[in-house]
């Protein structure tokens, strides 16, 4: 705002005003619904995941391992190579602790959240997915190697949530 | 590769209130804004020859197409008539649409304005947010767009080791600078222990270290060297221009550097020949959605070394009457966040300050200020740089 203008332009409406009973308003509730076809290296993913495996995509060029996996590789611009299957172990690259949900709602028991750079992965290929809601978020740090947790075969749909999440890899 | 025919002048601004709601409807606003910077610059419509609108997603507004709905009111009817868009970026991004319309020689006048109303969405704009995920990567997991930055902000503090009270004197700063702007919407005289006491959202994030949904609109004129001599004696020239996009697998970079942010403002100080940024940089508006990502930003904009903005800002480098100042106007964590309203709000301020308009928020001996926006998904950056 410069010093030399006198008023600023706005008034300012409070959510009671905004919702009482003789407000001006219109109000619409959006139904649209989607449906996506998977595509060709997701639905490859996907359903690997059913299976029980984490897959990605190799390119030969610049010799990384993509997760997800993509039918082409954006740094070197050409399709890349092959399937490679990669473990279901990895280390937290980084990690947060959520009181929040979807909507923005308040939470009492958080969702543990982190990106997980995959083992068989390239360096920094990570993916997001949750850390088992029963550590305690103070045992968490970057670094923290963990394995992920299937859920049964019988409830595993092709979707990333066929992990139920991960937990911290025990040693030995 | 790069033929610029005219040099390229900002001669009026235009802001109206930032507030969680406000009563005028998006054309309104934008009307008020609009309106408010043309006469500043003491020009009629008619002497504009093309309108830019910035105005983030269509989900907030709930309008699709919302700048065709917004058209009149940017006084864009029957002119040459565009909306760029790059997400949270898009603030910064519509002075550098309207700066190459006249760079270019195709026009001599461009009005750009931003608009957002972000209260119609019910109840909460995150809601919005929900349809932003890759359907199947992501969005099974149901995430909070506040997930990501306190992912970002948790790889960004351990790896430099930063303590959070250093973050936190950003929310200080910015709210503080906040109460000598007429426009701002969360202005407040607050501690560090404040922001350390209050609510954690997702941790690290707590509840201080967030700007607030808002709307608002802003508005700049933009002009050709020869034109703007005919209105004012005291130009502010837009003399660097950059932008750039990292990839959406956000998951596949490391989050402690947004090196795409350093690519844009690389791409902007070549083009307004500065070697030497933290010298020749008399203050800067960084995008500061968030308390780290002004620190973040800095860093991209190389305006700091990596790791060392939390330091500066807590030695007070970065305060109004420091060496470097950082978000004079209050940023968007005091000003108020109404996204593509408030990245052109830094441009205004930069206008005012190089005008030596800002009344209270005036900052000494103001030569060069950079604007920057950031936004998608962690991975646009819009950098803007001024000069009087």
């Amino acid at each position: 705002m410069s010093e030399k203008m006198k008023e600023v332009p706005g008034i300012y409406l409070r959510d009671a005003e905004l919702k009482a009973e003789d407000a001006i308003t219109f109000k619409w509730r959006p139904n649209a619904k989607y449906a996506w076809s998977g595509g060709i290296a997701y639905s490859r993913y996907l359903a690997e995941l059913k299976n029980g495996r984490i897959i990605g995509r190799a390119c030969r060029e610049c010799g990384r391992i993509l997760v997800p996996p993509r039918m082409f590789c954006d740094t070197c611009f050409r399709a890349t190579d092959e399937w490679v299957y990669v473990k279901d172990t990895g280390t937290i690259n980084t990690y947060s602790v959520s009181y929040l949900d979807a909507d923005a709602n308040r939470i009492k028991e958080p969702i543990l959240v982190a990106v997980i750079d995959l083992d068989g992965a390239s360096e920094g290929i990570g993916i997001l997915h949750y850390v088992d809601p029963k550590v305690d978020p103070k045992d968490l740090h970057i670094g923290m190697k963990l394995k992920a947790v299937w859920k049964p075969e019988k409830e595993r749909i092709g979707s990333v949530t066929d992990i139920a999440y991960f937990e911290p890899l025990k040693e030995g | 590769m790069m033929t610029i025919k005219k040099r390229v002048a900002v001669i009026g601004a235009g802001i109206t209130l930032f507030r969680r709601r406000l009563k005028e409807t998006g054309k309104e606003l934008s009307y008020h804004a609009s309106k408010m910077a043309l006469d500043s610059a003491e020009m009629n419509l008619s002497e504009i020859e093309s309108v830019v609108m910035g105005t983030a997603p269509d989900a907030f507004d709930g309008i699709h197409m919302k700048s065709e709905n917004l058209l009149d009111g940017a006084g864009g009817t029957g002119r040459p008539y565009m909306r760029p868009f790059v997400g949270g970026g898009t603030g910064v991004f519509s002075p550098i649409a309207g700066w190459w319309h006249v760079a270019s020689g195709l026009f001599d006048t461009c009005l750009v304005v931003a608009e957002e109303k972000m209260s119609p969405v019910q109840p909460h704009p995150q809601t919005a947010f929900r349809t932003i995920w890759d359907p199947f990567t992501t969005r099974p997991l149901h995430p909070n767009l506040v997930w990501i930055f306190a992912l970002e902000m948790n790889r960004y503090m351990t790896v430099h080791n930063i303590p959070k009270e250093h973050i936190a004197e950003v929310a200080v700063k910015n709210k503080g600078n906040a109460l000598d702007h007429p426009s701002a919407q969360l202005a407040a005289k607050i501690t560090v222990e404040d922001v350390m006491n209050s609510e954690t959202m997702v941790w690290p994030v707590q509840r201080l270290d967030i700007s607030p949904p808002s709307d608002g609109a802003a508005a700049l004129i933009l002009a050709s060297e020869e034109v703007a001599k005919k209105y004012t004696d005291s130009p502010v020239w837009i003399d660097g221009v950059g932008w750039s996009l990292d990839s959406s697998y956000w998951t596949n970079r490391d989050l402690y550097f947004p090196q795409y942010v350093a690519e844009a403002a690389k791409m902007a100080y070549k083009m307004a020949k500065i070697d030497d940024p933290p010298k020749e940089v008399s203050f800067a508006e960084p995008y500061d959605p968030f308390t780290y990502k002004e620190l973040h930003h800095m860093e991209g904009l190389l305006l700091a070394k990596k790791g060392e903005a939390p330091k500066l800002t807590a030695e007070g480098v970065t305060q109004r009457d420091g060496k470097l100042p950082i978000c004079p106007s209050g940023g968007l964590l005091g000003v108020g966040n109404p996204i593509a309203a408030a990245g052109l709000m830094k441009c205004c301020e930069a206008f005012w300050q190089l005008r030596n308009e800002a009344g209270k928020r005036q900052v000494d001996g103001a030569e060069t200020g950079v604007c920057q926006a950031w936004g998608d998904l962690m991975q646009v950056g819009t950098v803007t740089v001024f000069r009087r």
